[in-house]
């Protein structure tokens, strides 16, 4: 891919008869700099939206149509061969935004694979195979004696993902469980000696696996690149379109404390009360009151904390006050200072750990003798509106929220809490705990600004 | 050879009272075990993976890639320790007596040089074992015998039935061979599968084993104990209750925990059924009951409670549900599912010592686990002794044969080690006749 600044001499790229590429290869075309970065705003917008319907919890056929209106939104292009080329330069462009670190990659890599599972899925069945046979899956149908054997434990299967029973046509295919692990996470499969059969209409998940073990490799690769040559190279022209576009679209990642940076051990108590979301009050809160919180709580909370300003030392006094009642302050230093150092990466791989978005907190798990998590996702009706109660949300604000949560909008309701609590609008809604903070922050200045 | 302890009580007789923990757990016996008992031949030989042959396809930097972590006395962490030789592990083991190795992954460079390889991406772990990490403090609300680091043979069977569900899943679903069950020394289990291909998952495929696995538990902020979702029971789990969970939470736990015995607890149970006219008929037997019954009353109000619900009058599939959700709320395996979704998690080498209890964490055979007592498992305090009053005796090869440490050396190699090393030698021979093979086709470059 060639970059020219602003004259452009056409050329077509070498379409094949799909109309969804494998991009294997960067194309041989000439784009010019505002198309490389309107493109790759146009693909960000709809990686954005997939993601913000991911964090809404949205079944697998509500994701289909989101996904169609996305790119009929921003992918379009007047000349059919140009919508290719827009595709495939917008690609290349964000895989050099993505690939700069761990977070970054994990996400774009997560984005695009559901991007091109819900294309492959709107594809013809000519087409389909055509992917099949150009990502090298070759696999044969089991047998019909081979089908019998297993066929009860396979209607099982079937009738627990809410699929038709399989007749004796059925075709199942018989592949190497790593090929399939969504399948295998979710217990969509039946599983012997290694193998998973998969039905036909899970043929998308091999072929989206196929999909982002090869991208998540090349993103390796573009990575290296990145580093050693085309960072420097473009240091004038290519690098700060890249760096910019990532947080113009996505927000901060909050691992640097900015505006409010300094925040002492005796005003957290007052401040958890005015400026934490629901998910870090709970989790101080308990903390507070048990002197103890179990690992998934302590990276929640404690990389919040670390966001919102709080010093290492201070951080480790702030915990071992808490645990010292419970473990002892020996047990303390022995056992959890450790990873509250490694959270500021002091220890370990060294890496400066970013505090947790709301997609990943949304999507966790807590289990027993947990408090981390979404209380909106996590939290029974009666113990959400309990909470709510207690952070002077009124009856009927807490009914909407409850609407929203009913919804899986978790993230709205989060947002409705704010304007709530707060008594101001929050337009740019709630993406992050650390940006409810940052947020709440400035409302409460203003106010106390126009008192004063 | 256990004078040396003596003397070195004496010699250390200032520091020694700190260092005592409990149990007779001490520094100095660490010092004898190490010297005397700790198995280092068969340890080297498992991390090598049969990379320390003469075989031309062997990788000779294999074993000096893997991270071992020290936790010294006074916690101080020595991480990215490496070994290229057993003569050298033993060595640094030996001279730091470590009160805790930890086992780390496989990375693409020595651990101990990675800060010669600038550039974040060269130094990444790239094999690691899968493993699991059970541990009694998670099923603290639905064991009454005991809490925290406590265990005894009431709740134990707990770790039982998680080691028999999960054994037999990584067995006949995933097909891995090479498992090894180790008891964390006090409250808990690790599992160690160490097949090739399970060295080499990527973290996302070790994260679907472990959401295989998942159940969601539901805790205090939820209220909702485990749901089994769906008109039927997954192929995996259906078999787990059928071979292990029912009968572990009939024949053992109901009775042991006295899980139906006092209102507090019987009402835990009837918080899970949604069926008002149901719990209330229930709980009202419960309550009058005040007849003394020969049988035990855990028993019995069970037995009630599955009449009521499997009976023809509620004979929903809903309500029948209710049993099986009761049982494996009760039994169903809980898992520390980080430890096993990341190829970077240290977790505690076998035949380490605890340093809390003293007790050697030693393999456990699956097929027996039933018999296994972690109450007996030997302390180091108590192998010493063996150590001591066998001294005399003469013609036994090595010293842990002396002592009750041998039995379980004895099956690590036999049914782990021995198994182990067959396999990777032919998975070594068949990949280097492939790469042969590959650089004689002319066609190929």
């Amino acid at each position: 891919m060639e970059l020219h600044r602003s004259q452009r001499k056409s050329s077509t790229a070498t379409t094949s008869s799909t109309t969804l590429p494998l991009y294997r290869s960067a194309p041989p075309l000439e784009v010019r700099l505002e198309e490389f970065e309107l493109y790759a705003i146009d693909r960000l917008r709809v990686l954005k939206g997939i993601s913000d319907g991911l964090s809404r919890g949205k079944k697998s056929e509500e994701m289909e149509k989101l996904v169609r209106g996305l790119l009929n939104a921003h992918m379009k292009h007047p000349q059919a061969s140009e919508a290719v080329n827009k595709d495939i330069i917008s690609h290349f462009v964000l895989r050099l935004v993505y690939c700069r670190t761990e977070d970054l990659r994990k996400w774009f890599l997560s984005m695009e694979t559901m991007l091109f599972r819900h294309r492959f899925l709107s594809e013809s069945p000519e087409s389909q195979k055509q992917v099949f046979s150009e990502l090298g899956l070759s696999y044969k149908a089991i047998s019909y004696a081979e089908f019998e054997a297993v066929k009860d434990k396979l209607v099982q299967v079937a009738r627990l993902i809410g699929q038709p029973v399989p007749s004796a046509d059925a075709i199942y295919y018989k592949v190497p469980w790593e090929e399939v692990p969504e399948l295998v996470a979710g217990r969509r499969v039946l599983l012997h000696k290694g193998y998973a059969y998969i039905a036909i209409y899970q043929v998308v998940s091999l072929v989206a696996t196929q999909f982002r073990s090869y991208l998540s490799k090349t993103l390796s690769l573009t990575n290296r690149k990145w580093t050693s040559t085309i960072r420097e190279q473009e240091k004038d022209r290519l690098t700060p379109i890249v760096e910019a576009l990532c947080t113009s679209y996505l927000g901060p990642d909050y691992s640097q404390p900015t505006e409010y940076a300094d925040i002492s051990i005796k005003d957290l108590e007052q401040i958890a009360k005015s400026s934490f979301p629901l998910c870090m009050r709970h989790l101080f809160d308990k903390l507070k009151e048990d002197h103890h919180l179990k690992h998934g709580g302590r990276m929640q909370l404690g990389l919040f904390l670390k966001g919102v300003g709080l010093k290492l030392d201070d951080a480790l006094t702030f915990w071992r006050a808490e645990f010292s009642q419970r473990v002892g302050v020996e047990r303390f230093d022995k056992e959890y200072a450790y990873s509250i150092r490694h959270n500021y990466g002091k220890e370990g791989k060294r890496v400066d750990y970013s505090p947790y978005s709301c997609q990943k907190i949304i999507s966790s798990s807590p289990g027993v003798g947990d408090h981390h998590g979404c209380p909106y996702r996590h939290f029974s009706e009666d113990n959400l509106r309990a909470a709510l109660g207690k952070m002077g949300v009124n009856n009927q604000k807490i009914e909407d929220i409850l609407d929203k949560v009913r919804n899986r909008h978790y993230q709205l309701a989060c947002t409705l809490t704010f304007e709530s609590v707060h008594g101001s609008s929050c337009d740019a809604g709630i993406n992050h705990p650390n940006q409810y903070f940052i947020d709440s922050q400035k409302v409460l200045q203003s106010k106390n600004n126009s008192t004063a | 050879m256990v004078h040396e302890a003596a003397d070195m009580v004496i010699d250390g007789n200032e520091q020694k009272p700190k260092n005592i923990v409990s149990n007779g757990f001490d520094a100095n016996y660490l010092k004898i075990y190490y010297g005397k008992l700790f198995p280092f031949a068969d340890f080297f030989k498992w991390m090598s993976y049969g990379n320390d042959g003469k075989h031309p396809g062997s990788d000779h930097s294999y074993v000096g890639r893997r991270e071992f972590s020290f936790t010294l006395d006074n916690d101080i962490y020595l991480r990215f320790q490496s070994f290229n030789s057993l003569s050298e592990m033993e060595s640094s083991t030996k001279e730091k007596c470590p009160f805790k190795i930890d086992i780390g992954p496989v990375y693409s460079v020595d651990p101990a040089k990675r800060h010669a390889y600038a550039g974040a991406n060269v130094f990444t772990p790239v094999e690691r074992e899968l493993v699991f990490d059970i541990d009694m403090t998670d099923y603290d609300d639905v064991r009454y015998c005991c809490s925290g680091a406590d265990v005894c043979l009431d709740c134990w069977p707990l770790m039982t039935a998680a080691i028999k569900v999960i054994d037999t899943t990584l067995r006949d679903d995933f097909g891995f061979n090479h498992i090894l069950w180790v008891f964390s020394g006090r409250r808990g289990v690790h599992c160690w599968v160490c097949d090739g291909k399970a060295r080499r998952l990527s973290n996302e495929q070790r994260a679907a084993i472990a959401d295989y696995f998942h159940l969601y538990q539901g805790n205090e902020n939820s209220r909702k104990k485990i749901s089994l979702t769906g008109p039927v029971l997954h192929p995996f789990l259906a078999r787990s209750y059928i071979e292990v969970l029912k009968d572990s939470f009939e024949s053992k736990l109901l009775c042991s925990q006295k899980i139906f015995s006092t209102e507090e607890r019987y009402e835990k149970i009837l918080d899970m059924i949604h069926d008002e006219s149901i719990t209330s008929e229930l709980r009202g037997r419960w309550q009058d009951n005040r007849r003394p019954s020969k049988n035990d009353v855990n028993l019995v109000r069970w037995e009630q409670l599955k009449n009521m619900l499997q009976s023809g009058k509620h004979k929903s599939q809903g309500m029948r549900r209710h049993v099986e959700e009761i049982v494996f709320s009760f039994t169903y395996p809980r898992l520390d599912l980080e430890v096993t979704k990341h190829m970077n998690h240290l977790l505690k080498a076998p035949f380490c010592v605890h340093p809390k209890t003293g007790r050697i964490c030693v393999p456990i055979d699956p097929e027996r686990c039933d018999e296994f007592d972690p109450t007996t498992v030997p302390t180091v305090a108590q192998l010493l002794e063996e150590l001591n009053a066998a001294d005399m005796e003469v013609d036994s090869e090595t010293d842990w044969d002396r002592t009750s440490l041998g039995e379980s050396i004895r099956f690590f190699r036999s049914a782990f080690l021995q198994p182990l090393l067959k396999s990777c030698k032919e998975e070594i021979e068949s990949s280097y006749n492939a790469k042969v093979q590959q650089s004689k086709n002319p066609l190929s470059w």
